[in-house]
């Protein structure tokens, strides 16, 4: 018998830790303590102001019973085609413009100057984020859905184009040989080798992808690149909240619907 | 195998047969279409002697970007240290609230799958929807600008994110582990800590590091709407066109991002 379970005969069980390294797990929890500390002391509430705030709170959650579609039905109604309007264009440009990204992107495919480009471009659309390339945008192009478009598109190419390029990383070579060596030319070799092979997850991103420029397209008019957010930020100012909840409730159902369709496609392809 | 016919004859083999390279078409065609028209609708809200005018306006403003204004990093260390704590408390508190909703999401734990699983996933699916800087916007018009503001914005976005994920984690379980520990006598709450909550924990760190890494990106720009965090004097350096402050607190965001992913790729490829 091993002396170490000779050693442990008779004491009770204990429930094995998370992290093991005990030096690592008290440094952790000391840090985050110390952490919690300072923070907690740096955040000024005030108390006071959060009650006032708080009748105003409850009028908003009493606006969700009944929220007034009426009243502003015509700037609703802008401002959702607009957003929609920002979503297809937006995704359509993204995906065209993400392919030759991500097929630059996979290390298999491009030679080591085009990787390091196309990379580069990835993670600077990765790193941005979304509302702060529509200021930019707008700054630029000036105010309107085209600003908002640009940004979108934009934000499109770094997730598209880096979930794509691993895919491709992940691709079956056999196959891709295959189609070469009958004398296939590079487009052909890309098109009949490589694409069959990622088209269904290049779908379901992109569908994927629709759905998230949607959610973005309703906050870029907080800052002048159109949508839904000009509409819903003019019905914040005006304490509008029975506005804001049909907005709210708008684009909640949007988001659900499109969720919904998507995840059918996505487990069809599949 | 679908294959046409040359002029000369000879049989060649083709991709798709005809109905395929109708449909093919006609589906390239109705994207063009919709393409065009929503275009149609941009180009006419557009003032195209801005854009025209974009190159100038664009090689205008890094002129005046370039060089950052070093100093004024001196003044970034509250704005940033606050922006940090958003993304951190958020997440925390988001967490605290997304493992109960989780638990009642998830099928194999719910208390009940007609009432109180439909109300979970209705908290999970609104909470997901409505991007932060709309929680943001919401929150400063009931507690008041501030941190305060942003740290709640950022924690009610949060939930549905960590809870669709948990719950998708605890549906996943190895039930023979759970049965196991039911076996030996233990009560509910006894197979939850020794049955269910190990499965999941390195689930859990994994989300919550994600999770903390996207909330470092969101924070930066919740000042805009006045909830606290760098933003405010991004805002507030927009506001006056001061180009040299907002390149450098460009930079900071950039930096911050950078670091904040660099870690949580860290801490995940530890767990996993």
């Amino acid at each position: 018998m091993s002396s170490a379970l000779e050693l442990k005969l008779g004491t009770r069980w204990k429930k094995p830790p998370f992290i093991t390294d005990a030096k690592l797990r008290w440094a952790l929890l000391i840090g985050s303590v110390i952490y919690l500390i300072l923070a907690f002391a740096s955040l000024e509430i005030n108390w006071a102001r959060v009650y006032e705030g708080l009748e105003r709170g409850w009028r908003f959650i009493m606006a969700f019973s009944q929220p007034d579609f009426t009243s502003r039905a015509n700037d609703i109604r802008e401002g959702m085609i607009e957003s929609v309007i920002m979503t297809v264009t937006s995704t359509i440009v993204g995906i065209a413009i993400s392919i030759p990204v991500a097929l630059g992107a996979a290390r298999n495919i491009a030679p080591m100057p085009i990787y390091l480009v196309c990379r580069f471009v990835i993670s600077i659309s990765r790193a941005l984020n979304e509302i702060i390339v529509a200021i930019l945008f707008v700054a630029i192009f000036g105010f309107g859905p085209l600003a908002g478009f640009l940004t979108l598109s934009f934000a499109t190419i770094g997730f598209l184009a880096k979930l794509l390029a691993e895919d491709i990383e992940d691709m079956n070579k056999s196959q891709a040989e295959a189609i070469r060596a009958t004398g296939a030319s590079w487009m052909q070799w890309i098109n009949y080798g490589v694409q069959p092979q990622v088209m269904p997850r290049l779908i379901g991103l992109s569908i994927y992808r629709l759905d998230i420029n949607f959610r973005e397209s309703a906050v870029l008019g907080l800052v002048g690149a159109g949508g839904i957010g000009a509409t819903l930020n003019t019905a914040f100012d005006r304490y509008e909240f029975g506005t804001v909840a049909a907005i709210l409730i708008i684009i909640i159902v949007v988001v659900m619907a499109l969720e919904y369709i998507s995840g059918l496609i996505r487990a069809r392809i599949k | 195998m679908p294959t046409s016919t040359k002029a000369n004859g000879v049989k060649a083999w083709q991709l798709r047969d005809r109905k395929g390279q109708l449909l093919n078409w006609a589906m390239w065609m109705g994207t063009a279409i919709i393409f065009y028209v929503s275009w149609m609708k941009i180009s006419d809200q557009t003032t195209w002697f801005f854009v025209y005018d974009a190159p100038r306006i664009a090689a205008d403003i890094s002129n005046r970007a370039f060089p950052p204004r070093w100093e004024y990093v001196l003044q970034l260390g509250k704005p940033v240290w606050d922006t940090l704590n958003i993304a951190t408390l958020g997440t925390i508190f988001a967490l605290i609230m997304a493992v109960p909703v989780a638990f009642l999401a998830a099928q194999n734990t719910t208390p009940s799958k007609i009432f109180v699983r439909p109300l979970a996933l209705l908290i999970i699916v609104s909470t997901r929807s409505v991007n932060s800087l709309i929680w943001a916007l919401l929150l400063v018009s009931i507690v008041g600008p501030g941190v305060f503001a942003g740290l709640i914005a950022i924690s009610i976005r949060s939930i549905g994110f960590c809870a669709k994920l948990l719950y998708e984690a605890i549906e996943e379980i190895d039930e023979t582990q759970v049965e196991a520990i039911r076996a030996t006598g233990a009560s509910g709450w006894q197979v939850m800590v020794y049955g269910i909550v190990p499965q999941i924990l390195p689930a859990f760190a994994g989300i919550a590091v994600f999770r903390w890494d996207i909330n470092i990106r969101e924070s930066t720009v919740l000042g805009l709407v006045g909830a606290g965090g760098i933003g405010l004097q991004l805002q507030s350096s927009l506001n006056v066109l001061a180009w040299p402050q907002v390149s450098l607190i460009l930079l900071v965001i950039l930096v911050a991002v950078v670091i904040g992913e660099y870690v949580s790729a860290k801490v995940r490829g530890a767990i996993i």
